[in-house]
């Protein structure tokens, strides 16, 4: 078993990290943007199977004629099957998708099977990035005040850093990889922000537990001594959550990939941050036995 | 904590069994079904199609501000205002007043009020006026005029899109409100969407007026179905509101597809005096703005029954005299959102589920046993479990399962072991300190308790926001992501920690190893 690893004498190095890394996301996110996906941006998604092995500028080119903007074809799993973007103009014509259909079979001189549509308006798709807002700073509000209520405000304010930091990484690497944001990967997100709390949570719960029992040492080292008591335990939970992820990603077909791949990075990160964002910040609050028994005395007086 | 009395043993797995039970009934053979609870595949497993409709009242507000028109001028007439320049805005009316004071007080009376009644559950009138300087008023329909508008559109819209879903006859349609102005609509595996989308997007206003040169009711020029420009009357014969039935026929001299319809008593009437003196000139049958054709009347009709044929295909005429029989819609409906899922695209989807399921689920058995031995079984045995629980409370909550529904179970199973990882990881540390095995295994448990629980909540308010915002999909990962958490507890909690007594009870002073 490993144990007793100086976690302490690396804060500083890899907290040097984290704000470089969080900030190179900031920085994608606000130059680059997001690739949001039809759900945030409106537009109509084609899943499309053909017999033949046509390729996807073939398609592209096929569609050219019928002049419905911005149109983005890419090979979808096995051989055959397309995903067609389409960033529609005209929202109102109710024939599009058989028109799309007709010309597609005329043009390419081949069955075409379209397996799933997705057709989002304007203003619905407006509306759906704002409820997605609203509810990842919901989550974090709600994570917020059961930490401020279960532990000191230090803890609280410590642990939603670690969540921002995690939230604002994964969207980065979204960002930096152009990989499409959609509804599902909302989703990823939120339970991130639920999976790294957890992991924060057993680590806090830990932390303050050894602030009563060595009321003389140091916070650093009440955090060493913490993550390390509970480090089997957050090697084994992420191992079998990403076990599990895996499975997800590599036989979950497509539409599961984006979601399972976000997840996958948002566990790998919430767990670095537990240990090495949301504790280092403790000490620089600098919590102490006394600020805990501040608060006892202030719940019974 | 490793204390179970009788009666808390018995409860436990009879809570377990009760609870799992119910799983096993998805497996049931569809003719030969004992208890008819199941969990539903979302539309996304089984196929099919979600529609959103949005009603746009604006073109009913139009309509309903220019029937204003009449009984303003007689009002004003009877009670000898004076006005001028009376003008029909697109939602407005506006005109020139002398006696803006007596105006108000008729506009404004609650006594028999006919040209703005009083609406009672929202205590306000229709209809509003705003004074734009100079004795110019312009009236237009107030806030809640409008609202009545709107929510009267709705719901009638509501129940004209469910007579045509009915009677195209696809299997449990759901249709809801969403909103004030859209209705919900999802069809399981429905196997052409398009033909229920364009029976949705028609408002099947149908009206027939004589094509004349008549202009006293004022003309407008319409296309008919052969390419001619006909002057048709603005003034309607009778409109679709007079249709009772309506079926696809073939005409015999010509084996041409058609719809034979049938008037109710006081569309016979106006029909029959219409055609009776109208012998030889041509009728204009008008479906939302467009001549379906314009057959010359040859004998006066008072039967009552008549006949459309327009080049219709078999189809066609089907799918017009559904809409006929179903009644007009108040106004257009957009499709402002649509997720349409191929019944072959679902199965894959479900078998993809089910492999990474089992793959997934594999994977962590054999982790959990190598790194725990005994107790990893044990884990395990309480993982099952919380399988089953997990699928049996989704079947008694009948709810519905969806692609990323299945991902929030393996995701749970991956996460539901963090409960025993951290209960017997404590242990651990206990056994380092204390000489009882019965002392470290139950200050483990109790330790642990809060920290279990906190984790726990963490992700559960998660699954909650998850479950309040989002839709279809999605809806079905927090289900399963919140349910999860409380089986894990459960499992955790009870099951493991009784199974774990047993061994450690039984094993006492063997030297137990965690």
């Amino acid at each position: 078993m490993i144990k007793n690893i100086n976690f302490v004498s690396k804060f500083k190095k890899a907290n040097f990290i984290s704000i470089i890394i969080f900030f190179l996301s900031i920085f994608f996110i606000s130059l680059k943007g997001l690739n949001y996906g039809i759900d945030f941006k409106g537009g109509t998604l084609i899943e499309l199977r053909t017999d033949v092995t046509v390729n996807a500028s073939s398609i592209r080119d096929s569609l050219k004629s019928m002049n419905l903007g911005d149109i983005n074809v890419k090979k979808f799993g096995i051989d055959g099957d397309y995903l067609i973007k389409v960033e529609q103009k005209n929202v109102n014509n109710s024939n599009l998708i058989p028109e799309i259909k007709k010309t597609l079979s005329d043009n390419l001189n081949a069955d075409v099977d379209f397996r799933r549509v997705e057709n989002v308006g304007p203003k619905v798709s407006s509306e759906l990035l704002e409820s997605s807002i609203i509810a990842i700073s919901l989550a974090l509000a709600a994570m917020l005040f059961y930490i401020w209520v279960r532990f000191e405000w230090q803890f609280s304010v410590g642990s939603i850093i670690a969540l921002f930091h995690d939230v604002i990484i994964t969207l980065g690497i979204f960002s930096i990889l152009s990989l499409e944001i959609n509804l599902s990967i909302i989703a990823a997100v939120l339970t991130i922000v639920g999976y790294s709390m957890n992991d924060t949570v057993v680590i806090y719960d830990r932390i303050r537990e050894n602030l009563f029992k060595y009321t003389k040492i140091s916070i650093s080292d009440v955090a060493n001594l913490s993550i390390n008591e509970t480090l089997a335990r957050t090697v084994i939970t992420s191992v079998t959550t990403l076990l599990a992820l895996l499975s997800i990603y590599l036989l979950g077909g497509e539409i599961l990939r984006g979601f399972s791949f976000a997840m996958i990075l948002g566990v790998i990160i919430g767990t670095y941050s537990s240990i090495f964002v949301a504790s280092p910040i403790l000490k620089f609050f600098r919590v102490s036995y006394k600020t805990l028994e501040k608060e006892e005395k202030k719940i019974e007086p | 904590m490793l204390n179970f009395s009788k009666i808390n043993i018995i409860l436990i797995y009879l809570i377990f069994f009760f609870i799992a039970i119910f799983s096993v009934l998805n497996l049931q053979n569809k003719d030969n079904i004992i208890i008819d609870k199941k969990v539903n595949l979302g539309l996304d497993l089984q196929g099919g199609s979600y529609l959103l409709l949005e009603i746009n009242s604006d073109s009913l507000v139009e309509e309903k501000i220019q029937s204003k028109v009449i009984p303003i001028k007689k009002l004003l007439k009877d009670n000898n205002l004076k006005y001028e320049n009376f003008k029909i805005r697109d939602k407005s009316l506006t005109f020139f007043i002398e006696d803006v004071e007596k105006f108000e007080l008729l506009f404004f009376s609650k006594k028999e009020n006919l040209v703005n009644p009083y609406i009672d559950n929202y205590r306000s009138f229709e209809l509003d006026y705003k004074l734009l300087g100079n004795n110019n008023i312009e009236i237009l329909f107030s806030k809640f005029g409008l609202l009545t508008i709107n929510n009267s559109a709705l719901k009638q819209s509501i129940e004209i899109v469910r007579r045509r879903i009915d009677d195209v006859g696809t299997k449990e349609p759901t249709i809801l409100q969403r909103g004030d102005k859209r209705i919900l609509v999802e069809l399981p595996g429905l196997k052409d969407p398009e033909r229920i989308k364009k029976l949705l997007g028609k408002t099947a206003q149908l009206n027939f007026r004589l094509v004349s040169d008549n202009s006293d009711f004022g003309t407008e020029d319409l296309v008919s179905e052969l390419g001619e420009t006909l002057k048709v009357s603005k003034r309607i014969v009778m409109s679709g509101e007079n249709l009772i039935d309506a079926q696809p026929s073939i005409q015999n001299q010509k084996n041409e597809p058609s719809v034979s319809f049938t008037l109710d008593r006081l569309g016979s009437q106006k029909f029959g005096r219409a055609t009776t003196d109208n012998v030889g000139k041509r009728l204009a049958i008008v479906l939302d703005g467009k001549i379906i054709s314009a057959p010359n009347i040859n004998e006066p009709i008072t039967s009552g029954k008549g006949i459309i044929s327009g080049n219709f295909s078999f189809q066609e005429a089907t799918d017009l005299s559904l809409l006929l029989r179903s009644g007009a819609l108040p106004t257009p409906l957009d499709v402002v959102e649509e997720r349409t899922v191929g019944p072959d695209l679902g199965e894959d989807s479900i078998r993809s589920g089910i492999i990474s399921l089992i793959v997934g689920f594999v994977l962590v058995i054999i982790f959990m046993f190598f790194k725990y031995k005994i107790f990893g079984l044990v884990a395990n045995t309480a993982l099952i479990a919380n399988l089953l629980m997990l699928v049996g409370i989704l079947t008694i909550l009948e709810a519905t399962l969806t692609l990323p529904g299945i991902a929030g179970i393996i995701l749970t199973i991956g996460m539901a072991v963090d409960a025993n990882v951290l209960i017997f990881e404590r242990i651990r540390e206990e056994l380092k300190t204390e000489k009882s095995i019965i002392h470290a295994f139950d200050s483990g448990y109790s330790k642990a308790k809060i920290t279990v629980l906190d984790a726990n909540i963490t992700t559960l308010i998660a699954a909650i926001i998850l479950f309040a915002f989002g839709s279809g999909p999605v809806k079905g990962f927090a289900i399963t992501l919140g349910i999860g958490i409380i089986t894990t507890l459960f499992t955790a909690y009870f099951l493991a920690r009784h199974l774990t007594s047993m061994i450690v009870l039984k094993n006492n002073n063997r030297g137990l190893k965690i």
